[in-house]
């Protein structure tokens, strides 16, 4: 691969020189480096060159990166799925990037630390406004990992109950990931397209999505009394955005909430870093996983914050954890957090009017072309939808691909559009050109 | 050293037992409390569930620690102390006043196996 | 540092805004007469562009919609930038000063790595693009796991875990696959040494699996006679963390493969502890079978205030056939680490990654050596990346009053400009003082740090009373966490 120039003489990281290197040798007593590892036996000491490329100056680097960036295709994205394309404020990469944020530790020393508790406890606030819950914790991975966590927060609230229901209607990778967190401890997992038919006093948790894979706005009425009435816990995964506009998890009666906060103008950087929430109501703060910041007073009384009910920790509870979770997104939270703050409850409905009617707009033209059917008729949707093709879907897709366009992806037998308030009519315009170009 | 009420039963975890009839009240001993420091929450089941002897039946919370409950019998949890929930600290203050659960025992023969406070004391320490 | 008392809800001012959206959807050129499909169907289009109060009331029924008024600040950008750049100054980060918290390799963020990162050509990939769309960004992910196959000597990476204890969980599942792919279902034992970070028992609870603790000896190194009588034929594995959490490295870990493997467990690497190796010892060359790394560690991404990170697990020969099974994160993991992490590691390059590992050894045992006098050293010999003190030697205790315990040393440092140590872990030694400095601190330094530390020794010799009532000059004093855990007040 690359060729390097670099002078072997220094490394910007490494601020020892060899005199340095000779006084602290000194001070411990030994004769030289490979000294120190002499508690190794010798066959574990790695005695060949390491298969890496030679190292390379910054500039190089940057040249690097910069070709592997050209092989990539910029893209217009018209697909969600879990990732969407909302704007991003220029204020949020500007704070983020602050170094005593961005080089900092999980808090640790109360103190000295009080930047990040804050935010975290302004995260955790944004998401019970947001959702209508009680109590949030600092964030976990991502939506998927959030609603397995939820799932297993359910089993540990209900004593005695270890099977969980999830709804088919989910995206696919929030199955997955709840199938591979829940194959391996106790817990049944039952899949459905219809949760309620599921119920049974065995049941201790029971997942739903509020918009569903194929970007149905789902009517949960009714769903939170049978699930009560089962003695379960009603876990509603959603979009923390489109709850500017769409009835709460705790309106439709919810006891947790979980999600991924993407959609709070998190680039979609292919695939992560992107952050998780969860939110409960009181009763079951107690059996929140990870990390909770509370509001104290310090020894003077001054207003500070603190890692509180640390005591269900994995750290503290060791084998008896029933999460292990300790890092979890906590930067990704401060940008979904100054997002929240910049948007407002206005610039936030305001982000969903956008997109809402710029996917109701492709959805009209979409049908115009006579390459579609309805796949849902007179369901209601906000920026996600499915139509059925009616035109050969790969050659569809290439086409799209070919003009630039990242859009109608295949899912169970439809394709899946999505438009945020980031696409422009002409560029809706000049999709749906591409797709009337399509044969029937 | 810690106190330890004469009149109680122990349980090598640290639970005390007070026999009422068929009735068993349950609390954690002084040693125990001064081992988990400052008490921020009591974990306790709800009345109806049942309980056996050795196995958890809650928690005890510090900042810096979690410590599981044991039943020292088994049976059936007549009463709960809801005064917990919201003052855990009354287990600091007098822990064989701040009794957790009573259970309705079902299987009496159980106390036997407890041991005394003389017995109780050569672990506590 | 300085305190600052507001939240950003305290700021809102009723119709302040601090976004910039366009006025009306799509175009702002097209006006609605020009808007030709629109009269011929339903009308959309043109009340798309008629800037009617709400599209979505239009479009979603009454009752799916939301009910209660949503309180989010209302500010303007000022407002924001100002808030949070007061919090940021209220934290102390890798860039303020050294923060040689043990086990947590806070070493140096390259600022080249936040440059890539943010990379324009990167930023923008939607995760489901079809792998012909994404062919740079496939190749970063496949040259950083040839770059950490050949560090670690496994074979291949996993990289959809997003932290250290998310990396665990996912090798445990591993583990778990492998026996099960064998019929080997009574393996539902794991085996973790007293010394282990609290998330291995943790991760092996969650993973379904039951936690056997083996002790270790005098010398802090497993005991490999105490781990004998535990092997058998219901042990998956056993988790093992080498150098350990005293910094010291388990000699005896060729003879602990040997048994494992020969009882049909397997070996799990814990890569917290992986600095000190690199470039000189390969977890695959000890016979480990699933490992992880932690990225924010090893590999220079900063932390982040706790993430993201990244926890990517490798695998050896053995487990290879099941790498993919787990499926742990939405989508690829956290790719805007990985680009991180390679830009580092390709800077790194065969040359300086020998050097790595050393230089931070050297700077452990530095201080150990040089405060050995102050500090209680519980076990004596040399040790890797960090090291643990078991408190004060002195810590000033008469005439009843209290001597200075090592939470009094942690918070005492932060009064001199250092972040703490990790304090009160592992769990074998009571007053443990947990110090790992990093190989990207200069000897100056570490002097500083030491001339410190010796300071505050003396202090507590004196009078601990100073160390009782430190921090004397951070933001705020020590908190009332008790109070806070009794009462929780999550809301303001």
């Amino acid at each position: 691969m690359l060729k390097s120039q670099t002078d072997m003489s220094g490394f910007a990281y490494f601020p020892h020189t060899e005199d340095d290197i000779r006084v602290m040798l000194e001070r411990i007593g030994v004769r030289s480096l490979d000294e120190l590892y002499s508690d190794v036996p010798e066959p574990f000491i790695y005695k060949g060159e390491y298969d890496l490329p030679d190292a390379l100056s910054e500039q190089q680097v940057r040249d690097f990166f910069e070709s592997l960036g050209k092989k990539n295709t910029q893209l217009k994205v018209f697909v969600g799925q879990g990732a969407y394309d909302h704007y991003t404020p220029a204020v949020i990469p500007y704070i983020t990037s602050r170094s005593e944020f961005l080089t900092a530790y999980t808090p640790d020393q109360c103190e000295i630390s009080q930047g990040t508790r804050r935010y975290i406890f302004e995260w955790q606030r944004m998401v019970c406004r947001l959702t209508g819950m009680d109590v949030a914790n600092a964030s976990m991975y991502d939506g998927p990992s959030a609603a397995a966590e939820a799932l297993r927060m359910a089993v540990a609230c209900t004593r005695k109950r270890n099977k969980v229901i999830v709804s088919t209607k989910l995206q696919q990778n929030v199955l997955d990931v709840v199938s591979s967190y829940l194959k391996y401890p106790d817990i049944e997992v039952v899949f459905a397209w219809d949760v309620l038919s599921a119920l049974g006093p065995d049941v201790a948790g029971v997942i739903v999505p509020s918009i569903c894979r194929h970007g149905v706005i789902q009517d949960l009425t009714g769903i939170a009394d049978a699930v009560h009435a089962a003695g379960a816990l009603l876990i509603e995964y959603c979009d923390p955005s489109a709850l500017a506009v769409l009835k709460t998890p705790a309106e439709w009666g919810a006891d947790i909430a979980v999600g991924d906060a993407q959609t709070l103008g998190i680039p979609l950087c292919y695939g992560g870093p992107y952050v998780g929430f969860l939110a409960c109501r009181n009763e079951y703060m107690r059996k929140l996983p990870g990390r909770i910041v509370g509001q104290a007073g310090d020894a003077s009384g001054k207003r500070c914050f603190v890692l509180t009910l640390q005591a269900r920790e994995q750290h503290i509870r060791r084998e008896k954890a029933t999460s292990n979770i300790c890092s979890n997104e906590s930067l990704m939270a401060l940008w979904a957090t100054v997002y929240l703050s910049l948007m407002g409850p206005e610039g936030l409905r305001k982000v969903n009017e956008l997109s809402c009617a710029g996917a109701h707009y492709l959805y009209d033209e979409l049908l115009k072309t006579g390459r579609f059917e309805e796949a849902f008729p007179g369901k209601p949707f906000l920026k996600e939808f499915c139509l059925k093709p009616l035109v050969d879907v790969e050659k569809l897709q290439q086409k799209l691909l070919d003009a630039g366009f990242f859009a109608a992806l295949e899912l169970d037998g439809y394709v899946t559009f999505c438009v945020t308030e980031k696409r422009t009519k002409e560029e809706i315009d000049a999709l749906v050109a591409v797709v009337k170009e399509v044969e029937l | 050293m810690s106190k330890i009420l004469e009149e109680l039963l122990y349980s090598d975890s640290h639970e005390w037992v007070k026999v009422d009839g068929n009735i068993a009240i349950v609390g954690v001993s002084d040693f125990a409390q001064a081992e988990m420091g400052d008490i921020t929450y009591v974990d306790v089941p709800s009345e109806g569930d049942s309980v056996s002897k050795g196995e958890d039946f809650g928690a005890l919370e510090s900042v810096k620690a979690s410590s599981e409950l044991y039943s020292p019998v088994s049976g059936t949890v007549a009463a709960v102390n809801t005064e917990l929930e919201d003052k855990p600290e009354l287990i600091n203050e007098d822990p064989y006043a701040a009794w957790i659960i009573k259970v309705e025992m079902s299987d009496k023969s159980e106390l036997d196996s407890l041991l005394s406070a003389a017995a109780y004391a050569e672990i506590a320490d | 540092m300085k305190y600052y008392d507001k939240l950003i809800f305290e700021l809102s001012h009723p119709g302040r805004t601090g976004y910039s959206l366009p006025s009306c959807s799509l175009s702002a050129a097209e006006t609605p007469g020009n808007v030709q499909s629109s009269a011929e169907t339903d009308n959309t289009a043109a009340r798309l562009f008629s800037g009617e109060q709400s599209f979505v009331r239009e479009s979603v029924p009454n009752h799916l919609l939301r009910e209660s008024i949503l309180e989010l600040p209302e500010v303007s950008e000022v407002d924001v930038v100002r808030h949070y750049t007061n919090l940021s100054q209220m934290n102390f980060g890798v860039d303020t000063g050294f923060y040689p918290l043990g086990s947590c390799t806070m070493k140096y963020n390259p600022k080249i790595n936040e440059e890539i990162a943010s990379h324009p050509l990167f930023a923008g990939l939607h995760p489901l693009q079809p792998d012909e769309t994404v062919k740079g960004a496939r190749e970063v992910i496949e040259g950083l796991d040839a770059a950490l196959a050949a560090i670690t000597g496994m074979k291949h990476f996993t990289f959809l875990p997003c932290a250290g204890a998310h990396g665990e969980l996912t090798g445990l599942m591993l583990m778990r696959e492998y026996h099960l792919a064998r019929n080997d279902n009574a393996r539902t034992k794991v085996i973790v040494p007293d010394s282990a970070h609290g998330t291995n028992p943790a991760s092996a609870a969650v993973c379904g699996l039951q936690i056997v603790e083996v002790k270790s000896g005098a010398d802090g190194l497993v005991d490999v006679e105490a781990l004998k009588p535990l092997l058998g034929p219901d042990v998956a594995g056993i988790m093992m963390t080498n150098p350990n959490t005293l910094g010291l490295f388990e000699r005896q870990i060729g003879e602990i493969a040997e048994l494992v493997h020969e009882c049909g467990g397997l070996l799990y690497y814990d890569g917290a502890n992986m600095n000190p190796l690199l470039g000189k010892v390969r977890p695959g060359d000890m016979g480990f079978d699933i490992m992880h790394l932690n990225l924010h560690k090893t590999f220079s991404t900063p932390h982040g205030g706790g993430g993201p990170g990244s926890g990517p697990v490798g695998v050896g020969e053995r487990v290879l056939p099941y790498l993919n099974i787990p499926r742990t994160s939405g989508f690829h993991g956290n790719f805007g680490v990985m680009l991180r992490a390679y830009a580092y590691i390709l800077m790194l390059g065969k040359q300086h990654i020998k050097m790595a590992g050393p230089l931070a050894t050297l700077s452990a045992n530095y201080i150990k050596e040089s405060l050995k006098d102050c500090f209680k050293l519980p076990i004596a010999s040399v040790c890797k990346h960090e090291f643990v003190f078991d408190g004060l030697i002195n810590d000033g205790a008469r005439d009843g009053k209290a001597g200075a315990t090592t939470l009094d040393v942690a918070k005492r440092l932060l009064d001199y400009g250092f972040h703490a140590p990790t304090i009160y872990f592992p769990l074998l030694f009571h007053q443990a003082l947990m110090i790992e400095p990093t190989e990207t601190e200069s000897l100056e330094t570490l002097d500083e740090f030491i001339a410190v530390m010796k300071k505050i020794a003396a202090e507590a010799a004196e009078d601990p009373d100073i160390l009782h009532g430190a921090p004397h000059n951070a933001p705020i004093g020590r908190p009332d966490e008790t109070s806070a855990a009794r009462n929780p007040i999550l809301k303001a």
